[in-house]
């Protein structure tokens, strides 16, 4: 591309960040907006997004945003964390993570920490990079830590497909997989947060589309807008969403049909349903949700690290009792509500996970200054 | 060939030839050193005052003051450097650090004279490589206008080093009345870069194994003297001066806003980014604010020398993307605020730690 062409040419970001189309949109939000609404934005990265941009100071004021449960980092069980350190502790394992994982605190140490004792700890971006890791360390074994939403599941599932193609005997994978409806059938279930709108996840659509969520918008009455990541996207969903409240709507809509169709992407569900089955999962914080995780089948049962190193399973742990990221995962508490946030509690020394993750939204409040007595607060508010 | 062999000025290559790799003897202070430095340290970075080849060289300070006039100062420093991989696009260690220790001079508007480096290699090292890196030390010598007159060489195990560790120190001189320091920035002062963020880091990690991705990008490491040199000869009321290496813009501005005791906003919208690193930062989930730059520096100005020093940037070819990014402010002491596109603002906080990818 060069030229004129070049002057043309979407860049698929810089377009969704502009500024003046998101204070159009937002404008049209204050305009819309009649009564007080409660609206959830599902994913860790949309928390960051918002709180980055400042789009949260831009809201009208009778309606709020609460974040959900969408940091895979910060829902992994303290338990699974534990048990992926003292797998990465023994001198004969390679561990192989997505980066932000490694700063989590388990009850002991982090995976930095083992690292620097001499574990062999490493940081990779593609699941498939670890096979190679494992070829070329024939002698060692290679323990994938497979966490996450619908989002990473294909390729996390397709490395394990690939190891079983390949003959490879040194990999197996610590699964932590999670899945979205069931979290928000749960949300809804308990009737705490009292949410009234959900804005989901654009990424966990593009793999899985939106149909799941029609279910759920009718029998709870809630509008569901599958919405991307960027200030322009965020505004478009919020103001989707808002609409159909005011009219009495619960529909699915989609805010994000750049990347997202109703049966999302069919190849990578297949590649899902190949290698992992339903269960249910421990979340961190909120505890046990039926049917809302992904284990390997006993088909793979051979790439299982706690099947390769039956040891770890008797791994049992139990949280700080200061910490409320588990309200904070639900909707229930804001950050900043916590009698430990910026005090006992920061990035440096996090008590829990949702202050770790670049995605966690205790983390999101830290970074961006949204301390409850900051300078910067008391400006928003004046 | 014809004719008779010219032997003047020809040393043996044969002692470097006949080891391709560092070996722990190279360190041993025996002969194999001696014929290291001989035959690959000095043709490269050799000058009157390393020649000396004594425990200590002997400069002769008074007369680096006197040239530079009456209130002249000297300026100290020291850095080490520590890259993986060694060779990254646009650059190696030996560049960097160099460059790297020559900006922390111009920091403090000191004209950069003199070097000295201590290179801690690891057993197994490609000769190749070593001679690389000496050869790039010179040009980037050259190009900065600085000698290396002292020098150091060690050899540590194998596995015990990262190939190559450069470990350098820098002498230079302050010209008469120029005071730039961390502490004097003030409110009202205009808030300068003089380019694009995060090419460094970004460069470097696009080599970095387990994260390779492909990418034109390449470093930009360079020594910011002359662009600080330019930049005095316009305004003599420059406040204060940080070259934006690890931690990145949002490091310096906030390193500057506690040592001064003021506070910063900026806008973000006119922080110059490659779109190649915007791009690689998106993937990654970095925050081009927080990565590195090598060849960078922000600058703290008064408001009525700000547009001088902003044309004197630009005409230099290290600062022709410079640009205005915000102000010093009375409130919010200590904290750096940005202006988001949309109209929000966020604090800017200093980096936790270790950068690391975000999982998707």
């Amino acid at each position: 591309m060069t030229g004129r062409d070049a002057g043309k040419a979407m860049k698929y970001l810089d377009e969704f960040r502009d500024g003046k189309l998101t204070r159009r949109l937002l404008d049209e939000v204050r305009k819309t907006v009649t009564r007080p609404w409660k609206l959830m934005e599902i994913c860790g990265g949309q928390t960051h997004s918002i709180l980055r941009s400042g789009l949260d100071q831009l809201l009208p004021e009778n309606l709020e945003l609460v974040h959900g449960p969408g940091c895979p980092v910060c829902v992994t069980p303290l338990e699974l964390i534990d048990k992926a350190i003292a797998l990465a502790a023994r001198p004969e394992v390679i561990f192989a993570s997505y980066g932000d994982m490694l700063r989590v605190p388990g009850s002991g140490r982090d995976l930095f920490s083992v690292r620097a004792a001499g574990g062999d700890v490493r940081v990779v971006y593609s699941p498939l990079d670890t096979l190679k890791i494992a070829h070329e360390n024939p002698k060692k074994q290679v323990v994938f830590f497979a966490i996450g939403f619908e989002t990473t599941a294909p390729a996390n599932a397709m490395a394990v497909i690939q190891a079983e193609r390949q003959g490879l005997r040194n990999f197996s994978v610590l699964v932590s997989h999670v899945t979205v409806p069931p979290a928000i059938s749960a949300i809804l279930e308990s009737g705490q947060a009292g949410v009234n709108g959900f804005l989901a996840a654009g990424h966990v659509c593009t793999v899985m589309g939106y149909w799941e969520y029609e279910p759920l918008a009718g029998r709870y009455g809630v509008p569901v807008v599958v919405t991307g990541f960027e200030p322009v996207d965020i505004a478009r969903g919020v103001l989707m969403c808002v609409r159909q409240l005011e009219q009495g709507k619960a529909e699915v809509e989609n805010a994000y049909a750049r990347s997202v169709c109703r049966e999302g992407n069919k190849p990578a569900q297949a590649v899902i349903r190949r290698v992992f089955e339903p269960c249910d999962r421990a979340w961190r914080g909120i505890g046990v949700i039926p049917g809302s995780g992904y284990r390997l089948r006993e088909a793979y049962a051979a790439f299982d690290a706690e099947t390769r190193f039956p040891d770890v399973r008797g791994i049992l742990t139990q949280e700080s009792p200061v910490c409320i990221s588990g309200l904070v995962l639900q909707g229930l508490k804001k950050p900043s509500e916590c009698p430990a946030f910026g005090a006992l509690c920061t990035p440096q020394a996090p008590l829990g996970a949702t202050m770790v993750s670049s995605e966690g939204a205790c983390a999101a409040y830290f970074r961006y200054g949204r301390h409850a007595d900051s300078p910067m607060a008391r400006e928003v508010r004046a | 060939m014809s004719g008779k062999p010219r032997l003047e000025g020809w040393t043996c290559p044969a002692p470097l030839r006949n080891y391709p790799t560092i070996v722990l003897g190279h360190g041993s202070g025996g002969l194999m050193m001696a014929d290291l430095i001989r035959h690959l340290f000095a043709p490269a970075l050799g000058n009157e005052l390393l020649d000396q080849m004594a425990d200590s060289t002997v400069i002769d300070a008074s007369s680096m003051l006197q040239a530079a006039g009456e209130g002249a100062r000297l300026a100290f420093t020291t850095d080490s450097f520590v890259v993986s991989p060694i060779v990254f696009p646009g650059g190696d260690i030996g560049e960097l650090a160099v460059n790297g220790t020559v900006n922390d001079l111009a920091m403090s508007g000191a004209e950069p004279l003199l070097l000295s480096a201590a290179f801690i290699l690891e057993e197994g090292l490609p000769m190749e490589t070593l001679a690389r890196i000496a050869e790039s030390v010179r040009r980037a010598c050259e190009a900065a206008g600085v000698k290396v007159v002292a020098g150091d060489t060690k050899v540590v195990n194998r596995g015990h080093g990262d190939g190559v560790y450069i470990s350098m120190a820098g002498l230079g001189v302050i010209p008469p009345a120029v005071r730039i320091a961390p502490g004097l920035g003030r409110p009202g002062d205009a808030v300068l870069v003089s380019g694009t963020m995060g090419d460094h880091g970004m460069a470097v990690l696009s080599r970095r194994e387990g994260l390779a991705f492909e990418t034109t990008l390449e470093s930009d490491t360079a020594p910011l003297a002359g662009l600080v040199k330019a930049m005095i000869a316009t305004s003599r009321d420059i406040h204060c001066l940080r070259d934006l290496t690890r931690g990145g813009l949002a490091a310096a501005l906030n390193e500057l806003a506690a040592a001064s005791k003021v506070g910063v906003e900026f806008y973000e919208a006119r922080v110059p980014v490659r779109p190649a690193v915007r791009a690689a930062c998106e993937m990654l989930g970095f925050d081009p604010l927080y990565v590195a730059n090598e060849g960078k520096l922000v600058c703290f100005v008064p408001e009525g020398e700000a547009k001088a020093v902003l044309i004197a940037m630009r005409a230099h070819p290290l600062g022709r993307e410079a640009a205005r990014i915000g102000t010093v402010v009375a409130d919010h002491p200590e904290r750096v605020v940005a202006r988001t596109a949309i109209g929000g603002s966020r604090l800017v906080d200093l980096p936790a730690g270790e950068l690391l990818p975000r999982i998707c």
